[in-house]
């Protein structure tokens, strides 16, 4: 530890640290705008100036950057010396030369960086009196809004797009006060982490789009803490609504998740939300194909709960569904009548969640992925299946740039000197594929191959980590070398990290991770796991378990169902429609729970709209098997929209059975249902926490117009919905200090309006928000188990499909909003172009393909990366068919 | 090759023979040229970097650090990075200053000899030249001169027999000052913005694509042949023997501005302004008067006729309140109106800031515009204050380089020795404040 002082205060501080995060760790109010708490510093915009004293004799000092400057022991710093005080007010000063000032009609205005430290540093008088410059904008495309006249120039708009995430369609161009921040010409921003410029740039220079487009400040939005429902990774997201659609959807900081920084198709992903065509009230329908007719909401669930009291019903639970919900209809209908999803996926989650419960690998968080110093990802393309994960990747190469900035005594803050000393030497990242991905170009050795193909050069790794294991027979040479180097390297790691998931629908990846980790962990080594399932619940709806689809149908074909209830799945993306089609002629009665109006849908009985994310409580398990808790943002005007366990709660309540009546009654049961689930009550405190006897109010303290906003309607103020399900109150009234973690609405403190205020909220930067990060990890990894068999050799069927991803397209809620369909690809098929040129196929042709008993039309896209022979398909795209794990395709003729 | 010659006097441009082509490789050599090169091989690299330390030759880049020293930082030995660089300054795009052309377009095996000198001193195996856009003919030379020592294998592998391999390459600027920076310069040459990077790590050990690396100025380097070859002792008494001045050698003195005979000529270290201005440049233009003078290059601060007699070290100067910089006078003379040179200089670092840092991009340009209303003759009382201010907000330790403090230096200079010119220009339009 280190002494220093700050204006004559004394501190014990870590001396590797830089002046700026430690005076902002104490509470000391001091400007910037280039530094960045993820990005470290370069010293660009000189607004952190603090003046230094040579002893404590000097009293004249000289001004230097706090940012720039490392907290060695005995330094004097002052933050209030005129001299720096003047620097920081001249600052801004100068960067308002050009600034134009147009804050009332500026997006950021009310949250912006910008005018916090121009009101932090006193400047409020204008001396120049000469023209500013002007430039032009561009169209960045359906996310990003441009309007570069208010850049300041503190370049964090780069260092985020170029240098943290890798893009390189952004630049800065030209030179002196002229420099610009946007691209070679208009165009849509490629990265999939453009939408993070909107928070990490100081100004309103990059605003969200679509939020530009329906505007509302900060201060009229009604926020609630949530969890982002697009993949399993579980980013922390502050959605804000107001006039009953959602706005925006923001970063909510999660120290060992996603830190600050979201994927594009989280933040943009909410506009399902907003849709008019959602269900707004329950309706029947007599027969398929019939027309609806409403029912209110007592006649539902009579009607629902009678069907139950009937007989020969089963349920169908979902993976997009909170924990709650899927509890509730396994509740209703008995554990042997829950069903969940198909043979595969059901299969792989529960081998996923045993592999993560029999250790030994410590389960990787984010922040411990961004830390690994090796990394192996076996089969995932985490760029478009858990896009945060891949961005965490990008950061663990860095390692080995920090381990030279260390000997070199450069700390590890200071941004580009430490990547001058790495260059570009990277720590190892090997990534074994099907396809190329978006990791490729940080590798330090790809691998293309069938999952099958995969998990035999996986073998090989086992071997090489531990004769006792058999070899992979039948693998060449190339190959045989890699997994040597693989292995190698592995073991010489301090933190080696094995990357897994579900997306190529192969067990024997699941399992080959797992034999990886057992051989390192046999080696003396301890590494760490990650495996990705599919959708943001797997691992909760694994946890209560269930049969699988196959079993549901074997049943519904059988002839011994009468009544089908499907919560919040739509069954046409699990199933080959044809089968799925033939199952429904069988049933008596189709009732289906979801928020979106499904193709499912369009056959229910009964359809009984609910909640979606925003409109709902629930309890989310992520891929570290952490529990987390999403609070309901707003209450839908309008439509009957209760949380889909709701539904099931009123229906039982007519069957006179308990499920409760609150979400915390539906949680504690679950909890109580299983001693692997108790943790989850401890996600978030429950509805009757209070501070100092009050709630905590979704409603920033300056909301306007809540008298008026219902005026067209109703002259009176309505009462506020009352919430009985979470703390939170739909109001402005109530505590605002003192949060639990898992209850932050909103960031905001005094002087800080912007997101930067989140330095408030934690006792040091970068660590966990103060209370510690949110959520509770279910998983306690054993001392682990038994190796899993050598994975089976298998032949390559000519035209075998692998799955490819699409970060905008694949997962259902976000692929219906318009920003995400915009940047959405049309159907595809993917060939090596040898195995094109056998087929007589040319790249960019569109056909009609056929697999399965299905046709459907798709371009072909020729890409030498794939392995010859088998065939790239984007899974769970529209206009794409429901496929079996490696489904052969083949041509049916040409299209349109 | 010849034999030992009596050492010369003007060693730097004893070969220049102005209006003619350079000496091609044998003329070079029959001159004395490679003298200092066989010497310096047969010398461990260690100690050639001693005999140059001791020589004390500075650098001629402006900042002037003893280049000995910063040669002696270069991590050396078997635990040292295998592939270091060392890089010519030739950027030379500094106001007023033509010296390193007048070098590179004369003589430019000197500069290559010198280059493969620190190369060898520091271990270096690659060497690039960084030269300014505009000078196409010593690029022609330059490239000329390094094909004929290519071709002799005095350059590439192995050079004479010695075991040490060293290439060269030449690399034209797109144009920017800020290029001459070393650290942007380097950002440059590795293809990226030339902005000026943090220090430390200092690039004696994280230079050019993040290896230990020495900057050179063109003119330093064009010293280091004959230290070597005719030692440090003759290098020091070369000033020391003649003007009394510490700093050793010979130095590429000039001037522009309104002087009878604009030029640059070799002289000992430590000439006075007045042997400059008067015995070299021809004095002043008939009816001019000298009224101050920047000593070395547009970003050096103002001196007066009062400190005519000073003689041009890097200690006189800076005793008499300024810097050697590059050495080269820019004039002023009384008839010259003060704040429009001062606009004009100011609108070239404007122009030339890389945009980095806020005090700079934001503070140049408006410094600007105020200059150009005392120009007009509209500024304001104010103004002056302001003026002031921004003289000690981009100043030293301000900026994140010394672009903006070096275009401080003539304007704070200025509002120190000539504040009358400034209260002239305010306000005839009556505009108060
Ligand atoms: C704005 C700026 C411009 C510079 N331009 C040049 C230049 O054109 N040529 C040069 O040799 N040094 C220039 N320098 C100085 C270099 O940064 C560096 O100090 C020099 O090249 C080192 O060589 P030396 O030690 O041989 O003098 C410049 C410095 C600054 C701050
Ligand atoms: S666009 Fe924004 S982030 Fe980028 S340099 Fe300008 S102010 Fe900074
Ligand atoms: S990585 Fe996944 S959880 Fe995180 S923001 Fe993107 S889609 Fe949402
Ligand atoms: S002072 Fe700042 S803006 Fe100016 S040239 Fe140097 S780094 Fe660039
Ligand atoms: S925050 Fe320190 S210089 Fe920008």
């Amino acid at each position: 530890m280190a002494r220093i002082w700050i204006d004559g205060r004394e501190y014990e501080v870590d001396p590797r640290r830089n002046l700026l995060e430690v005076a902002l760790e104490q509470g000391i109010d001091l400007p910037y705008f280039c530094w960045h708490p993820a990005m470290g510093s370069v010293g660009a915009c000189r607004q952190c100036a603090v003046t230094q004293f040579r002893d404590e004799n000097d009293t004249q000092g000289r001004v230097v950057m706090a940012c720039m400057t490392p907290c060695a022991d005995n330094s004097r710093f002052a933050v209030e010396h005129a001299d720096a005080v003047e620097m920081r007010e001249a600052v801004i000063e100068l960067l308002m030369t050009n600034h134009p000032h147009d804050c009332p009609v500026c997006e950021e205005g009310g949250q912006c960086h910008l005018q916090d430290m121009t009101v932090m540093t006193g400047h409020n008088y204008r001396r120049y009196r000469y023209t500013k410059r002007t430039h032009r904008n561009q169209d960045l495309g359906p996310f990003i809004g441009h309007e570069m006249n208010r850049c300041i120039a503190c370049y964090r708009c780069v260092r985020f797009y170029r240098e943290y995430a890798g893009g390189t369609d952004l630049n800065v161009f030209g030179a002196h006060n002229h420099v610009y921040f946007g691209r070679e010409a208009d165009g849509t921003l490629e990265s999939p982490f453009s939408g993070n410029l909107v928070e990490v740039c100081p100004t309103g220079v990059f605003t969200d789009k679509p939020y530009g487009e329906s505007y509302t400040r900060k201060w009229d939005l009604q926020q609630a803490p949530s969890v982002c429902h697009h993949c399993a990774v579980g980013c922390n997201i502050l959605p804000g609504e107001r006039y009953g659609r959602i706005k925006r959807v923001e970063n909510r900081y999660h120290g060992a998740l996603n830190g600050y920084f979201l994927c594009d198709r989280g933040r943009y992903g909410y506009q399902y939300v907003n849709d008019e065509a959602r269900p707004r009230e329950a309706t029947g329908r007599s027969a398929p194909g019939a027309s609806e007719h409403a029912l209110s909401a007592d006649k539902a669930a009579q009607g629902l709960a009678a069907w139950i009291d009937a007989g020969r019903v089963i349920g169908i639970g979902s993976p997009r569904a909170s924990l709650e919900a899927n509890y509730a209809l396994r509740e209703l209908l008995g554990a042997s009548n829950f069903y969940r999803g198909t043979r595969e996926d059901a299969a792989l989650d529960t081998l996923a969640l045993s592999i993560l419960a029999a250790g030994p690998a410590r389960i990787a968080s984010v922040r411990d992925i961004e830390q690994a110093d090796a990394v192996l990802v076996l089969g995932e393309d985490l760029l478009q299946t858990s896009a945060r994960i891949a961005l965490a990747v990008r950061q663990s190469v860095r390692q080995r740039g920090f381990a030279l900035a260390d000997a070199a005594h450069v700390p590890r803050w200071q941004d580009h000197s430490v990547r001058l000393m790495a260059q570009t030497q990277n720590s190892p990242l090997y990534v074994l594929s099907a396809a190329p991905t978006g990791l490729d170009e940080l590798a330090r050795r790809c691998h293309r191959g069938r999952p099958e193909d995969l998990a035999q050069l996986a073998q090989a790794i086992v071997h090489q980590l531990d004769h006792a294991q058999p070899r992979a027979p039948g693998i060449d040479d190339d190959t045989l070398h890699l997994a040597h180097e693989i292995a190698e390297v592995l073991v010489a790691a301090e933190r080696p990290l094995i990357i897994g998931g579900s997306s190529t629908g192969s067990a024997a990846l699941l399992q080959a991770a797992a034999n990886i980790c057992i051989a390192l962990h046999r080696r003396q080594r301890s590494p760490s796991i990650a495996l990705l399932p599919a959708e943001c619940n797997s691992y909760g709806s694994a946890l209560l378990g269930g049969d699988d689809l196959d079993a549901a149908l074997a049943r519904i074909e059988a002839g011994e169902v009468d009544t089908l209830v499907v919560l919040e799945n739509n069954l046409y993306r699990r199933l080959p429609a044809p089968r799925l089609d033939a199952a429904l002629t069988r049933i008596q009665h189709l009732v289906v729970i979801d928020a979106l109006a499904t193709p499912l849908g369009a056959h229910a009985h009964l359809q009984l709209p609910a909640a979606a994310f925003a409109e709902a409580d629930g309890t989310l398990v992520n891929f570290e098997g952490r529990a987390q808790r999403y609070f309901q943002v707003f209450v839908p005007q309008d439509a009957q929209r209760p949380a889909s366990w709701r539904w099931l709660q009123r229906t039982a309540a007519v069957l006179g059975r308990d499920l409760g009546n609150t979400l915390d009654e539906l949680t504690a049961a679950c909890a109580a249902s299983d001693p692997a689930l108790a943790g989850i009550v401890a996600a978030a405190p429950g509805h009757d926490f209070r501070i100092a006897g009050q709630r905590i109010p979704r409603q920033p303290h300056r909301y306007s117009g809540r008298t008026a906003m219902n005026a067209a309607r109703d002259i009176h103020e309505p009462q506020p919905p009352q919430d009985v399900d979470s703390p939170l109150a739909f109001s402005m009234e109530g505590a605002r200090v003192g949060l639990p973690p898992a209850e932050i609405p909103i960031f905001w403190a005094p002087r800080w309006n912007s997101g930067q205020s989140l330095s408030k909220f934690q006792d040091e930067i970068n660590g966990p928000l103060r209370g510690g990060d949110p959520g509770v990890r279910l998983i306690e990894p054993g001392q682990g188990g038994a190796y899993f068999d050598r994975p089976p050799r298998s032949e390559v069927r000519p035209l075998q499909t692998v799955w490819l991803y699409e970060l905008f397209g694949s997962e259902e809620l976000s692929a219906r909003g318009a920003a995400i369909a915009e940047r959405m690809p049309q159907p595809y098929v993917v060939l090596h172009p040898d195995t094109a040129a056998e087929l007589g196929l040319a790249d960019g042709d569109r056909h009609q393909w056929a697999a399965e008993g299905q046709q459907w039309e798709a371009q072909l896209r020729v890409d030498p990366g794939l392995p010859v022979g088998i065939a790239g398909i984007p899974r769970g795209m529209p206009g794409m068919p429901t496929l079996g794990v490696g489904a052969v395709i083949g041509v049916a003729g040409a299209g349109a | 090759m010849t034999a030992r010659q009596s050492p010369p006097q003007r060693p730097l441009t004893a070969r220049i023979r102005p209006e003619h082509e350079p000496f091609g490789l044998a003329d070079y050599e029959r001159h004395g040229g490679f003298q200092g090169l066989r010497a310096a091989l047969k010398m461990g690299p260690q100690d050639v970097t001693g005999l140059v330390k001791s020589a004390g030759l500075r650098g001629r880049g402006g900042a002037g650090f003893p280049t000995g020293v910063k040669w002696g930082l270069v991590p050396m030995g078997p635990d040292a990075p295998k592939q270091k660089y060392i890089v010519a300054n030739g950027d030379e795009m500094e106001p007023g200053t033509f010296k390193d052309r007048l070098l590179l377009e004369g003589d430019p095996l000197q500069f290559i000899e010198g280059m493969i000198i620190g190369g060898y001193a520091i271990g270096a195996s690659i060497g690039y030249v960084f030269l300014r856009a505009e000078y196409v003919l010593a690029a022609e030379r330059l490239k000329a001169a390094i094909a004929e020592c290519h071709a002799r294998k005095l350059l590439g592998r192995n050079i004479l027999g010695s075991g040490f391999d060293f290439d060269l390459y030449l690399h034209t600027s797109a144009g920017r000052y800020i290029c001459g920076e070393e650290t942007a310069l380097l950002n440059s040459l590795e293809g990226k913005r030339a902005v000026p990077r943090s220090k430390p790590p200092f690039p004696a050990t994280a230079g050019l694509f993040g290896k230990p690396t020495v900057v050179n100025n063109i003119e330093t380097l064009c010293n280091v042949p004959h230290i070597v070859h005719y030692g440090a002792d003759w290098y020091a008494e070369l000033s020391s023997g003649t003007t009394g001045s510490k700093d050793g050698g010979t130095k590429l003195y000039g001037a522009s501005g309104k002087v009878k005979h604009p030029g640059c000529w070799e002289l000992p270290m430590g000439t006075t302004v007045r042997e400059i201005v008067d015995d070299h440049a021809g004095g002043m233009r008939e009816g001019l008067k000298l009224r101050g003078f920047l000593p070395g290059g547009a970003s050096t601060d103002f001196l007066t006729a009062e400190h005519l007699d000073v003689p041009m070290d890097y200690e006189h100067i800076a005793q008499a309140g300024s810097r050697m910089g590059t050495g080269l006078l820019i004039v002023l003379d009384d008839r010259t109106p003060l704040m429009a040179m001062l606009r004009n200089l100011e609108t070239f670092f404007a122009r030339e800031s890389c945009g980095w840092c806020t005090p700079c991009r934001d503070g140049l340009p408006w410094t600007e515009r105020i200059l150009a209303d005392f120009e007009a003759g509209r500024a304001r009382a104010s103004d002056i204050e302001l003026l002031r201010q921004q003289t000690r907000l981009l100043g030293p330790g301000r900026t994140f380089c010394p672009h903006a403090p070096g275009a401080m230096e003539p304007l704070q200079s200025a509002l120190k020795y000539f504040p009358d010119d400034f209260s002239a220009a305010v306000g005839r339009d009556g505009a108060g404040g």
